[in-house]
């Protein structure tokens, strides 16, 4: 893309002028646009890392672990469902912790819950957290002390119908802002999400227990990874120009690097089935594709944030201008 | 149909929806409006810098800045001065020079981002149709800053609040203009009634077209565009981008219906994964 100083009125150097660094790959034609010294359009979202994209982390692993520990107890698999509960319950805690943290005034986090507002994803949010937080703590201590077992069973059940909400909602949470590399993936993102979920507390569950106890896990990361890779490409293909920073720099190796470690996450879940170490090596390789995955997505949109191309030719293109 | 924000938020009986019409073509990049903002709302210091990249040495809007005066240098044919002229001139020293001043501040959007997304409520609108944050309930999430459009709120890092244009509330309160206003010596900004600015707008554009200049545009005049139209709107002398703004805003919760439908689904097809696994026995 060129760049057109100030909306100089001369015409932008054509193909032979423009700067290329070397090995720099041209993803996107050339289009000219105009901006104020190159300075953003928007504001680049006041959310820091690893606070934000470990809380999306966080929240995917905790809320895929409670629908794997509700799965897992109804069916059978008890050691199973307790790894799942305790998982879900120290992620959760943990992301709660990288929440308030990532505030500009943490001691007003419960201002939080002084309105309810459906308009706000963080307001859903954090309603939802709140629900969510102590029945996932419920089952946890119920497993582990065996104390009130039906009320832990309830709280199991109640944990993994809202566990779904938690992995999903930091979807909407991104793409309701106006970064363009979010937002105008929004038909796609909650997929993402949860394709990526359920791979990070399969892999969890594979990592830390026998190959013969987790079945179901198997079966999560059997229909999680495909789901994100495919919604994954689909995000790519609808952002088209935006895309670029999700395939190129720092992200673009990040979600590379994802995509590899879920493919072979998958494969050795599914092969690997007989085999402990095989097994576990597996469930490392989808936990951390899980974690990129967030990374690389939040480190792309942040790009479109920056980079007035971003905002600006999309919108001219909208307008019928280029 | 123009939404009436003040009566949506609640507002049965209010003043009506006041706003600004800043016309650049009349600014003089003389930055009282900026001088002044700071001076009535108590805005702290926002960097002490020379830009280097011309007379614009505030940058853009921020936390600290409420006011902010672009500056953009352009060389044109000589004659009238528009950028679309034809040919350009053979000879360098046909070239001329254009200066387009601007002085930006908060939209106050029909349909505001930064109102929808806040999770506290520390967002508010007024009885004026303005958009206005609490300092005292506001706890720094941040979402307001990345949903919206223009780029205009943000986070002051010594506080952690967040922090924009109230168009001057405690002034229109007591029925005085807002302190930019009150402040620009060619009228440049202009206080009043939306309506009436609204028609004046009309007229100026009209009149400059008719002038010669090709470029003069109004911004976020329309209530049937992707805000809603701005209660602050404004008549440019080239295209939005030029000057920073963003050529075709929308508003990010238009799309909410979407987003929460596509999360629900995704929601309940893990739901529906649960079930599944729950279904499937143990092997003895």
């Amino acid at each position: 893309m060129t760049q057109v100083e100030n909306g100089h009125p001369e015409r932008a150097p054509g193909r032979d002028g423009r700067r290329r660094r070397r090995g720099e790959q041209l993803v996107v034609p050339d289009v000219e646009f105009t901006s104020y010294y190159g300075r953003p359009v928007i504001k680049e979202p006041a959310w820091g890392a690893p606070d934000v994209p470990g809380y999306l982390f966080l929240g995917g692993l905790a809320g895929a672990s409670s629908v794997l520990a509700a799965g897992a107890q109804v069916s059978g698999y008890g050691e199973l469902a307790k790894v799942a509960k305790v998982t879900a319950l120290g992620a959760i805690s943990l992301s709660a912790v990288a929440l308030v943290h990532d505030l500009g005034r943490p001691e007003r986090f419960a201002n939080m819950l002084r309105v309810f507002k459906p308009t706000s994803p963080m307001s859903v949010g954090s309603w939802l957290l709140s629900a969510y937080g102590p029945l996932a703590g419920a089952a946890a201590v119920s497993d582990l002390t065996g104390i009130l077992p039906a009320a832990g069973t309830a709280a199991t059940i109640s944990a993994g119908l809202l566990g779904p909400g938690i992995a999903t909602y930091t979807a909407a949470l991104l793409c309701d802002t106006a970064v363009p590399g979010w937002h105008e993936g929004h038909r796609e993102m909650p997929y993402l999400f949860a394709g990526s979920a359920s791979c990070a507390a399969a892999g969890l569950a594979l990592l830390t227990l026998p190959p013969e106890a987790v079945r179901p896990a198997r079966t999560l990361a059997t229909l999680g990874a495909p789901a994100e890779l495919v919604a994954k490409r689909l995000l790519l293909r609808r952002l088209g120009d935006i895309a670029e920073p999700y395939e190129t720099g720092r992200p673009g190796r990040l979600l590379r690097a994802a995509e590899v470690l879920t493919v072979g996450g998958l494969a050795g879940a599914v092969f690997g089935r007989r085999n402990r170490v095989v097994s576990a090596l597996a469930g490392a390789s989808l936990l951390a594709a899980s974690a990129l995955t967030r990374f690389g997505v939040f480190e792309a949109g942040m790009a479109t944030a920056r980079d007035p191309k971003y905002t600006i030719i999309p919108q001219r293109r909208r307008r019928g201008m280029n | 149909m123009s939404i009436d924000p003040a009566r949506q938020a609640g507002y049965l009986e209010h003043p009506p929806r006041m706003g600004f019409f800043t016309d650049t073509s009349l600014c003089i990049g003389c930055k009282a409006c900026e001088v002044a903002c700071k001076e009535w709302n108590a805005v702290p210091e926002d960097g002490i810098e020379l830009t280097g990249m011309s007379y614009d040495n505030t940058v853009g809007l921020g936390a600290s800045t409420w006011r902010h005066v672009a500056f953009i240098e352009q060389s044109i044919p000589v004659g009238p001065q528009t950028s679309s002229s034809p040919a350009p001139p053979a000879s360098a020293a046909a070239e001329g020079v254009r200066w387009l001043m601007s002085s930006d501040v908060c939209k106050h959007c029909t349909e505001s981002a930064c109102l929808d997304v806040c999770p506290t409520g520390a967002l508010f609108r007024t009885e004026f149709g303005t958009v206005v944050v609490q300092d005292d309930v506001c706890n720094g999430c941040g979402y307001c800053v990345g949903a919206c459009p223009f780029g205009v709120i943000a986070r002051r890092e010594d506080d952690g609040g967040a922090h924009k244009c109230t168009l001057c509330y405690d002034r229109l309160g007591a029925g005085m203009e807002p302190a930019c206003a009150k402040a620009c010596p060619t009228e440049s900004i202009q206080f009043g009634p939306l309506d009436e600015l609204r028609e004046r707008a009309a007229l100026r554009v009209a009149d400059l077209r008719a002038a010669g200049q090709d470029h003069a545009q109004l911004y976020l005049e329309d209530p049937g565009d992707g805000i809603g139209g701005g209660g602050a709107f404004f008549l440019l002398l080239d295209e939005p981008e030029v000057y920073g703004l963003p050529p075709d805003p929308v508003v990010t919760t238009r799309d909410l219906p979407s987003i929460w439908k596509h999360v629900g689904l995704a929601a309940a097809g893990l739901v529906a994964t649960g079930i599944a696994l729950g279904l499937g026995r143990r092997p003895r």
